[in-house]
């Protein structure tokens, strides 16, 4: 019985709160995420230009080259994988 | 007054794009400016019907760009006001038909005739969308107080930026201020907290929207409407008029006579 109450009081919780404030909430953080996010048009040029600079350097693979965002709760970072054949000798 | 091309999107489609631009381009041509309307919903048009003038199409966007017709033979003439000129999308055609480049002169091409040249964006954010701004000075963002909405015109507002079209101005429709007092909806600061662009204005929702379009007459031909005052302010203020927000959250008994009159 108890536990049916608490239930019952949880459900009429949640729907005493006024849902616009759920609706902002879970804007705010959706669109934080969307307007994080690189595009892919974006993204083919950061590589394109990466791959100008780094070859400078080293000699890298191209094709395994992988340019991600990765988002921790409250930070952004920009992770690239470069796979490296040789290091140029300068 | 310089001559503007004003861009009416939101991303997100069924938002009141159409209705928008039919009743901000009536609103202009009864101030006494000389307004055209370009429908650049390429394959899905719809200003014709709600301005009621789908009967009147020969030519179209397409046969214009593509040089099958001049411009004037393509425009319609409202049947209500001599300022106000529609010229529709093609129907059996896809929205690559069109390249940005064409928009921009075509655009020009209106600058030259009109005052204020409001564009009609498709929903969605690929081809259609980036010929819809490519021509466009300025730009106006529809959305309605619904997660989705206001979700796609953050997107939109981001795209606009890279596009460098910048300082949008917003339109929240179809507020329900009955819903808003009770807290199950977002209301106008919400919105604008979440978009931080500058408001240009608040239309309620309001069942004379749909019998207009049912009839195929703009909402601002009709005094009585609540929602087509809502336009006919945010027409003073395309002026450069200040004026207030409606206030929809008490028109008193009082004020439901005076429209009732036909009064404002």
């Amino acid at each position: 019985m108890g536990t049916l109450i608490d239930m019952m009081s949880k459900v009429f919780a949640k729907e005493n709160l006024p849902s616009k404030n759920l609706a902002k909430e879970r804007l705010q953080l959706v669109i934080m995420h969307d307007r994080a996010s690189l595009s892919p048009d974006l993204v083919m040029k950061l590589k394109e230009e990466l791959i100008k600079v780094l070859t400078k350097y080293v000699e890298i693979d191209e094709d395994g080259l992988e340019v991600n965002l990765d988002r921790g709760d409250d930070s952004v970072a920009l992770v690239a994988n470069v796979p490296v054949k040789k290091v140029r000798r300068v | 007054m310089e001559s503007k091309v004003i861009v009416v999107t939101s991303g997100k489609g069924g938002v009141g794009k159409t209705t928008t631009v039919a009743n901000l381009g009536m609103g202009l041509a009864l101030a006494g400016y000389k307004v055209a309307l370009v429908d650049a919903d390429i394959g899905l048009r719809n200003l014709d019907v709600v301005m009621g003038l789908e009967n009147r199409i020969v030519y179209d966007l397409i046969d214009v760009v593509e040089q099958k017709c001049r411009l004037r033979q393509a425009l319609i003439k409202d049947k209500r006001n001599d300022n106000l000129y529609l010229l529709p999308a093609a129907q059996t055609r896809d929205k690559e038909a069109v390249k940005p480049e064409q928009m921009q002169a075509l655009s020009q091409e209106l600058k030259e005739q009109f005052q204020f040249i409001l564009v009609d964006s498709p929903a969605g954010i690929e081809q259609g969308f980036k010929n819809s701004i490519a021509g466009a000075d300025a730009a106006i963002i529809v959305t309605t107080p619904e997660v989705s909405a206001v979700r796609d015109a953050d997107r939109i507002i981001g795209l606009l930026e890279a596009a460098e079209l910048f300082n949008p101005q917003l339109i929240l429709n179809r507020l329900r201020p009955d819903m808003v007092r009770k807290g199950d909806m977002m209301d106008i600061s919400d919105v604008i907290e979440i978009l931080s662009v500058p408001l240009l204005g608040v239309v309620p929702d309001d069942e004379s929207i749909i019998v207009a379009t049912n009839r195929g007459e703009p909402a601002v031909l009709d005094k009585n409407s609540q929602a087509g005052q809502a336009y006919c302010n945010i027409v003073k203020r395309l002026e450069g008029e200040d004026v207030p927000l409606l206030d929809l959250d008490h028109p008193g008994l009082l004020e439901k006579l005076r429209r009732l009159m036909g009064g404002k």
